[in-house]
């Protein structure tokens, strides 16, 4: 049974990631699975300097999923580079960074930072909802993303993926842009903005008022932009929002996506990258599938 | 080593209203330290973050934990409809615990304020079987003393403070303290972060060191989410912005390291 898959050139042992910003760097989960069973690491986003995020509270749980307000604190590129990439060079597996900035000077500074390091492919986060400057705005209008991804493709000596929020109108035209841009893949969905309002307080749960909504609840939502993108786009689609099960990847898979990340699910059980993988494997043995690329986008 | 295990619930009582009190059968309670908590998930599928929950009290042959909280949202209010014999998920050890070796030839002052009271019961213990005396400083709400009896076994003098004056001195732990009858040359503290906040003062004022165990909205529990920081005075070590995790580089903190 063939469960590798490709993306630009990188090869993954199986399509089961970890989504950025809820597995570490590894470090803090590699005690409680095996780094080595996952196709790739998705990196927590890192800027070209420390980033402080926001104030507390930072998470709240909202009905089959969470909302979180982080801000990206991150220890920036060269902390990233001494510390967590020589701590990932033990591991046999591909590192995808995610990669933060306020504006596109800052993006390309940490990717060229990067560019000798030993990194798969850069992720490049341009749909976070919680920081203020710069992030999001990158991903929400079509022109500004096509350029943001042109001017990062032209310094990256690795391939680049864009991570496009769902806090869009057309998530299909977003992708768009990326491909025209010359973006190698792109992963969706980044967190939905939601908010939640204690009662008793009458006030917001979190400090920063609204968080990115993420967790099974959101996996309709993610599984329908998924599809659209898949439809649209030539490069491949990383899906990812809500995936808890080999079921839930196989869904995404079916619906276009080459891989699938693992997010919130990770906090709930840090075994849910390799039961993903355990259960793709198995949906394959018991619909005799001997090649998972015969499932990537099969239903359209 | 942290996991993510199925533990057995050997008995679950009401101590007061609202306090339950849960002892389970866990292997995580051979690792366990006074400080130290555990994550225990919700079973209904809409309520997916655990709770963290600081371990009050371990069985002498180490084979089990005993987890006393609030049942004040519904998750903690679903857990306390579990009965004994059912499994629950729990994830664990998490947070540093008390450094006990600092304590040591120590005159040690144990505070802990409502709920905050329970992980000191575990630290109590601890430093009585390692020959550290202690004098303890509860702070309720009212006449509810919940696990005063068990710190009666285990501290030289229990002090209570109740917010309504119906025991000891009316106030909080932090009044108690003022009343000025108990010596000590080290604070270690639970409870409500106006309560910690004075606590720190108290410590800067008295010269004295104080640990002191924080609280925060979590959901890794790892540090991975960078959910549950705290501020510090210097750079933190994960990050180096003075925003350090309170699941893994606390969640008990020197007071004088942390900016609160």
């Amino acid at each position: 049974m063939n469960t590798k898959v490709s993306i630009a050139g990188v090869k993954l042992k199986n399509p089961v990631m970890t989504a950025s910003g809820t597995f570490g760097s590894g470090m803090e989960y590699a005690e409680m699975t095996d780094l080595n069973r996952l196709g790739a690491i998705v990196t927590k986003g890192v800027a070209d300097k420390p980033w402080p995020g926001n104030p507390t509270p930072r998470v709240a749980e909202v009905y089959g999923g969470m909302l979180n307000a982080i801000g990206l604190q991150n220890p920036g590129v060269d902390v990233f580079i001494e510390r967590d990439l020589a701590f990932l060079k033990d591991y046999d597996v591909p590192v995808i960074v995610n990669v933060c900035g306020h504006t596109v000077e800052e993006y390309c500074a940490v990717v060229e930072r990067l560019n000798d390091a030993p990194v798969a492919m850069y992720e490049i986060n341009v749909s976070c909802p919680n920081v203020k400057q710069g992030a999001l705005a990158f991903g929400q209008d079509a022109k500004v993303l096509e350029e943001t991804t042109k001017a990062i493709r032209a310094v990256a000596k690795k391939p680049v993926i864009m991570k496009l929020s769902p806090n869009v109108t057309s998530i299909k035209d977003m992708a768009l842009a990326a491909e025209a841009g010359g973006a190698d893949a792109v992963s969706l969905i980044n967190t939905l903005i939601g908010m939640k309002i204690d009662i008793e307080k009458q006030t917001f749960v979190l400090a920063n008022k609204t968080g990115g909504f993420s967790g099974p609840a959101v996996k309709p939502v993610a599984l329908r932009m998924v599809y659209d993108v898949a439809q649209a786009v030539q490069i491949p689609v990383i899906g990812m929002g809500g995936i808890a099960s080999g079921e839930d990847a196989i869904e995404f898979l079916l619906a276009g996506a080459t891989a699938v990340s693992v997010g919130t699910m990770n906090f709930i059980d840090p075994q849910t990258t390799a039961k993903v993988t355990d259960g793709i494997e198995a949906y394959m043995k018991r619909h005799k599938v001997s090649d998972i690329k015969e499932l990537i986008g099969a239903v359209h | 080593m942290k996991r993510k295990e199925k533990a057995e619930i050997l008995s679950q009582e009401e101590l007061a209203p609202g306090i339950w009190s849960l002892w389970l059968k866990s292997s995580m309670a051979a690792e366990a330290r006074p400080g130290q908590f555990v994550g225990v998930y919700p079973k209904d599928g809409s309520r997916l973050l655990m709770r963290p929950i600081s371990i009050c009290d371990v069985d002498e042959e180490k084979t089990a934990l005993r987890l006393v909280y609030r049942a004040g949202g519904n998750g903690t209010k679903e857990i306390s409809s579990y009965k004994k014999g059912e499994k629950v998920d729990l994830l664990g050890v998490l947070g540093n615990g008390y450094d006990l070796s600092k304590m040591q030839g120590r005159k040690v002052i144990l505070l802990g304020g409502g709920i905050g009271i329970p992980p000191m019961l575990y630290l109590a213990k601890e430093l009585e079987y390692s020959g550290v005396h202690t004098n303890t400083v509860l702070g309720y709400a009212n006449a509810d003393l919940f696990l005063k009896a068990d710190f009666d076994k285990v501290s030289d003098f229990v002090y209570v403070a109740t917010m309504d004056g119906s025991v000891g001195t009316k106030g909080t732990v932090i009044d108690a303290l003022n009343d000025g009858f108990i010596m000590a040359d080290m604070l270690c503290a639970c409870g409500p972060m106006p309560m910690l906040r004075a606590v720190k003062q108290y410590a800067q004022e008295q010269g004295m060191r104080a640990y002191i165990s924080l609280e925060e909205r979590m959901a890794c529990g790892v540090g991975a989410c960078l959910g549950c920081v705290t501020k510090t005075k210097e750079p933190d070590e994960h990050t180096h912005v003075n925003n350090t995790r309170i699941c893994v580089e606390g969640p008990v903190f020197d007071a004088s390291v942390v900016d609160i």
